[in-house]
């Protein structure tokens, strides 16, 4: 069986090429993989597409706004593309209002279920959210037992950036409360998920089969975050 | 004219919180809607979902309540309830579309007596900030909404139809602002409540839909006399 554990950040994303599709969970700050973000923003990969649920936030903290601010995205594909307080203008506005980035708009559920279907091999699938507002124009409508819906496609990606709770050697992934988020979804449509792990990684059969949320089929790589300075951790 | 007093944020909010029945499954949309989780009924049992995928969870954390693992969609800390349940934002959102939700309180720029709303977008300005809004608005079993009644330049927000882009067509059933509580109707808005001290004239002058009144229509209730 292949080592699934590296040993720094740094390693683990150092193949990610120019142009690869990425997808980074995180919601309302939690579960964000911020430790494989920062060491893909010190690789320098260009040209990204980026998918996520928003386009980075005003704090401080490392996540896919700290690609965008560095010119490494090319497009972003998430649910806010523009501040949900005019106040609030992150690196992502700035430069998508100069065209220096490009985006596409993802009603936030729609997004979620377009990441399920690329990780469940599903080709396409009816969804009643945007029916009637400028976001269904031009898509294929279909009226369903009485009830008007609109075909929406998977969203693959090369790479899934993951955060997890706890992980065996196998890759079999924990998360822990509101972390989940996007996390499972992410990391089983993926091609290529890495993932950064916040307990230190137990041996395959420490963790209990029914207590996994993510099987370690879907898992390439695992890092253990060190404790701070080095990691960081909120 | 004299500018009276208006009813405040947490008094809108409470008041579409007095409408949820015990047993309701809840979203709280960020910013002002949030307020309703400060109205506690203690003979009504509420689950507060959020989009990622907390099912059941508690009031705002205290500083030494704080899980960093445990945010609402707001990102604010809260805690959880005895009964709480965490699935992933898929399934979340699978929740919301199979109509679960009861309800959903969300902010808006503008709502129309026909019972659209507009909340993520204001053109020319590029972009917008959907969220789970189309989601929610789509298939929830009814959409409250909390906005002032006017815009800082006084122009009316509860209008004919929608100038701004849409969120969901059709689907607003009660809303509430400084001035009042509204019932969205077949013959468009129906004032039910109005804020202390103003008349259903006063209200109607800052108003482009034309209102209906409510047989029962009777002054805003506020908390302490719910």
């Amino acid at each position: 069986m292949k080592n699934k554990i590296y040993q720094t950040f740094d390693e683990a994303v150092a193949d990610v090429p120019d142009g690869s599709v990425l997808m980074s969970p995180g919601f309302g700050g939690v579960g964000l993989p911020r430790n494989l973000l920062a060491a893909l923003n010190r690789q320098g990969a260009k040209n990204l597409t980026g998918i996520s649920n928003n386009a980075g936030t005003v704090d401080a903290k490392v996540d896919v706004g700290t690609l965008i601010a560095a010119g490494q995205v090319k497009k972003m594909i998430c649910a806010f593309t523009a501040p949900t307080h005019p106040s609030q203008v992150t690196p992502f506005v700035r430069m998508y209002n100069n065209d220096e980035v490009d985006a596409e708009l993802v009603p936030q559920g729609t997004l979620a279920e377009r990441i399920r279907a690329a990780a469940s091999g599903i080709g396409a699938f009816y969804t009643p959210a945007s029916v009637g507002t400028e976001l269904a124009e031009g898509k294929e409508h279909r009226e369903i037992n009485g009830r008007t819906y609109v075909l929406e496609y998977p969203l693959h990606a090369d790479y899934a950036f993951i955060r997890a709770w706890k992980a065996d050697t196998f890759g079999n992934l924990q998360f822990r409360l509101a972390q989940r988020n996007f996390n499972p979804i992410m990391a089983m449509a993926a091609r290529i998920t890495i993932v950064e792990v916040e307990n230190d990684i137990v041996a395959a059969g420490e963790l209990d089969p029914d207590q996994i949320h993510v099987s370690g089929v879907y898992v390439d790589r695992l890092v253990r975050i060190p404790p701070p300075p080095d990691g960081i951790w909120d | 004219m004299a500018e009276k007093p208006r009813l405040s944020r947490q008094a809108m909010c409470d008041r579409l919180a007095m409408e949820f029945q015990d047993g309701w499954i809840v979203n709280l949309g960020v910013g002002m809607p949030t307020l309703c989780s400060n109205y506690v009924d203690p003979t009504k049992t509420l689950v507060f979902h959020s989009e990622n995928g907390v099912i059941g969870y508690g009031p705002l954390a205290k500083p030494d309540e704080v899980d960093r693992h445990l945010v609402n969609a707001g990102g604010q800390n809260v805690t959880g309830v005895p009964g709480m349940a965490i699935v992933h934002h898929a399934d979340s959102f699978a929740l919301i579309r199979k109509g679960m939700l009861d309800v959903t309180v969300m902010g808006a720029y503008e709502v129309a007596e026909n019972g659209d709303f507009a909340n993520w977008r204001i053109p020319p300005r590029k972009g917008g900030g959907i969220g789970g809004a189309m989601d929610l608005a789509a298939c929830a079993k009814r959409v409250f909404i909390a906005l002032e009644h006017a815009t800082r330049e006084g122009k009316p927000r509860l209008l004919k139809r929608c100038t701004l882009p849409i969120t969901a067509p059709g689907v607003v059933k009660l809303v509430a602002t400084d001035l009042g509580l509204f019932a969205v109707t077949p013959q468009g808005f129906q004032l039910r409540e109005y804020a202390p001290g103003w008349t259903p004239e006063e209200i109607q002058e800052l108003t482009e839909a034309r209102l209906s009144l409510a047989d029962d229509l009777r002054e805003f209730r506020l908390r302490a006399q719910a």
